[in-house]
């Protein structure tokens, strides 16, 4: 029934927090290493789905199978950057202890780290230009580079399925373009990646398919698909003007708190 | 005779500093999870609840230490499974549950006709009365949680930084997280005999507190914190010794000290430090 070339298939998913439902009844499957952009208003239920999808969340009914089995059959294959402000700070950790956590599942949880860990962490590290900071706490880190920690150890933990959390918010240009790379450097990997975002222009440029939720699936497809005027109405409803040349325009900037 | 050395001619004393050493160092370590993960509430509750256990020890005449031991972990469980319901948050399961426990070992302790001696050795500790069997089980339990801490050191640092990244990881992170609550509980009966169900709270949290202004790794705050709260025993003992104070409160006075010490002059965060560099 399933084509196992879908990396990642969600079917008749409904996720919610006690009582309250937030994602009704979504069902898409993302191919084999696309990049997908969720994309939606404020509380659309983007964090949401990411927090099933990791299996923080448990599904009210659906199912979500990757590689064709369903979740949690996969114990390291997806790896998850928080948004920043979901990370204490002032921990102690240092940034190479950070990155080192991706590489726990392969190291086993009570042995020490094999130099194949070591190795992969100082390339993760290289990779994300973080390697000189690599002692440092991660609370002296200025805000893009906290963001590039995280982004090493995605990397460090080999994953097939990558989700981010609006990574591009709040971050220096240096750090967008470096998550940006990432995300081509690990096109070859045929790695999966679903960055939730609010920043429609980025969605529509740079990524394969977008994603447009509102408690549910307004639309998915490639990003010509997915811009239509009828599809942003429904999602951002009073929130979208279209002005008289055509453009549209969307009254959000920020992530909600 | 050098006054280092004549408290330890006496066999009580020497009990005495074995088992605060060991308190102390305990303490420090299961502290460090304490002031990361902001449980000093938990800690706080965790240490009067475990008042009922003894009391129902005494009037068994069983051992104390057993019964606190065993009401620490019904707490610790109970409160593990309030909060997973998610139905009443956690503080609010810990402020019911501790305030209950309380309740009933005093309703207890006061049905007891000699209670006054005992009581006030249950809240502040009597660390000279220190048994062998006390030693050793205090040393047993000792030995299991720093091994625990050990074993699971990985799984433990990641439910407590990052439990998204335990989840992606399926960790059991619930089962994770109600071991800890029972090391704590273990930890909490243990420093019952030194400083007492009042001030265990403060042998958990202060040293570890001290250690976090000093160092920005894991590792080392550990070892810190077991050095600070292992030299506040001593030194605590030493002064109830030679001033005449109750032990308890002159370790934890001492353990403050250290604190403040590190708050004012700290490498990293010192308000010293700060004004130094703004001038």
């Amino acid at each position: 029934m399933f084509d196992i070339s879908q990396r990642l298939e969600i079917r008749n998913a409904s996720i919610g927090y006690g009582d309250k439902i937030v994602l009704h009844d979504l069902t898409f499957s993302v191919p084999h290493g696309a990049r997908v952009a969720v994309v939606g208003p404020n509380g659309a239920g983007k964090s949401t789905l990411f927090k099933a999808l990791v299996g923080l969340l448990p599904l009210r009914s659906g199912q979500i199978f990757i590689h064709g089995l369903p979740l949690g059959n996969h114990k390291d294959c997806v790896a998850y950057v928080p948004q920043r402000e979901d990370v204490d700070w002032r921990f102690p950790v240092t940034v190479r202890d950070v990155v080192m956590m991706g590489r726990y599942d392969h190291q086993g949880w009570f042995g020490g780290a094999s130099r194949e860990d070591q190795q992969a962490v100082s390339k993760s590290l290289a990779q994300m230009g973080i390697a000189n900071l690599a002692g440092s706490s991660i609370g002296d880190l200025s805000g893009g580079q906290q963001q590039r920690v995280f982004l090493a150890r995605a990397l460090a933990q080999e994953p097939h399925i990558l989700l981010m959390d609006e990574p591009f918010t709040g971050v220096d240009m240096t750090t967008q373009d470096a998550t940006l790379g990432l995300l081509d450097d690990l096109r070859p990997a045929d790695v999966t990646a679903m960055i939730a975002t609010h920043d429609l222009n980025l969605a529509a440029g740079k990524f394969d398919l977008l994603l447009l939720l509102n408690h549910r699936v307004i639309a998915f497809g490639t990003p010509s698909e997915v811009m239509k005027q009828e599809n942003l109405a429904t999602a951002f409803g009073s929130r979208m003007a279209v002005l008289a040349d055509g453009s549209v325009v969307i009254d959000e900037c920020c992530p909600p708190e | 005779m050098n006054a280092f050395l004549e408290p330890l001619q006496y066999p009580f004393m020497l009990r005495a500093f074995a088992a605060s050493v060991m308190v102390g160092v305990l303490c420090a370590v299961m502290g460090t999870y304490v002031v990361l993960r902001g449980m000093a509430f938990l800690g706080d509750a965790l240490a009067h609840a475990i008042l009922p256990g003894v009391a129902i020890a005494y009037l068994l005449h069983g051992n104390l230490l057993v019964g606190a031991l065993v009401a620490a972990v019904v707490i610790a469980l109970g409160i593990g499974v309030f909060s997973r319901q998610g139905t009443i948050k956690e503080d609010t399961a810990i402020g019911i549950l501790f305030a209950a426990a309380l309740s009933l070992g005093v309703a207890l302790i006061s049905s007891i006709k000699t209670y006054a001696v005992d009581l006030s050795h249950i809240l502040f500790g009597n660390v000279l009365g220190v048994s062998s069997a006390d030693l050793w089980l205090t040393g047993g339990l000792g030995l299991l949680i720093l091994l625990t801490v050990l074993l699971l050191f990985k799984p433990f640092l990641v439910i407590s930084f990052d439990p998204v990244l335990a989840a992606t990881m399926r960790l059991p992170a619930d089962l994770l997280r109600m071991l800890m609550l029972v090391l704590l509980a273990l930890t909490v009966v243990v420093s019952l005999q030194t400083v007492g169900v009042g001030l265990a709270a403060a042998m958990l949290v202060t040293p570890a507190a001290t250690a976090y202004l000093l160092t920005r790794r894991l590792v080392p705050m550990m070892l810190l914190s077991a050095l600070l709260g292992g030299l506040s025993s001593v030194i605590g003992l030493y002064l109830s010794y030679y001033i005449d104070v109750v032990s308890g409160a002159a370790i934890v006075l001492t353990a403050t000290l250290f604190f403040l010490f590190a708050f004012l002059f700290g490498p990293r965060q010192g308000v010293w430090r700060r004004k130094e560099s703004a001038a």
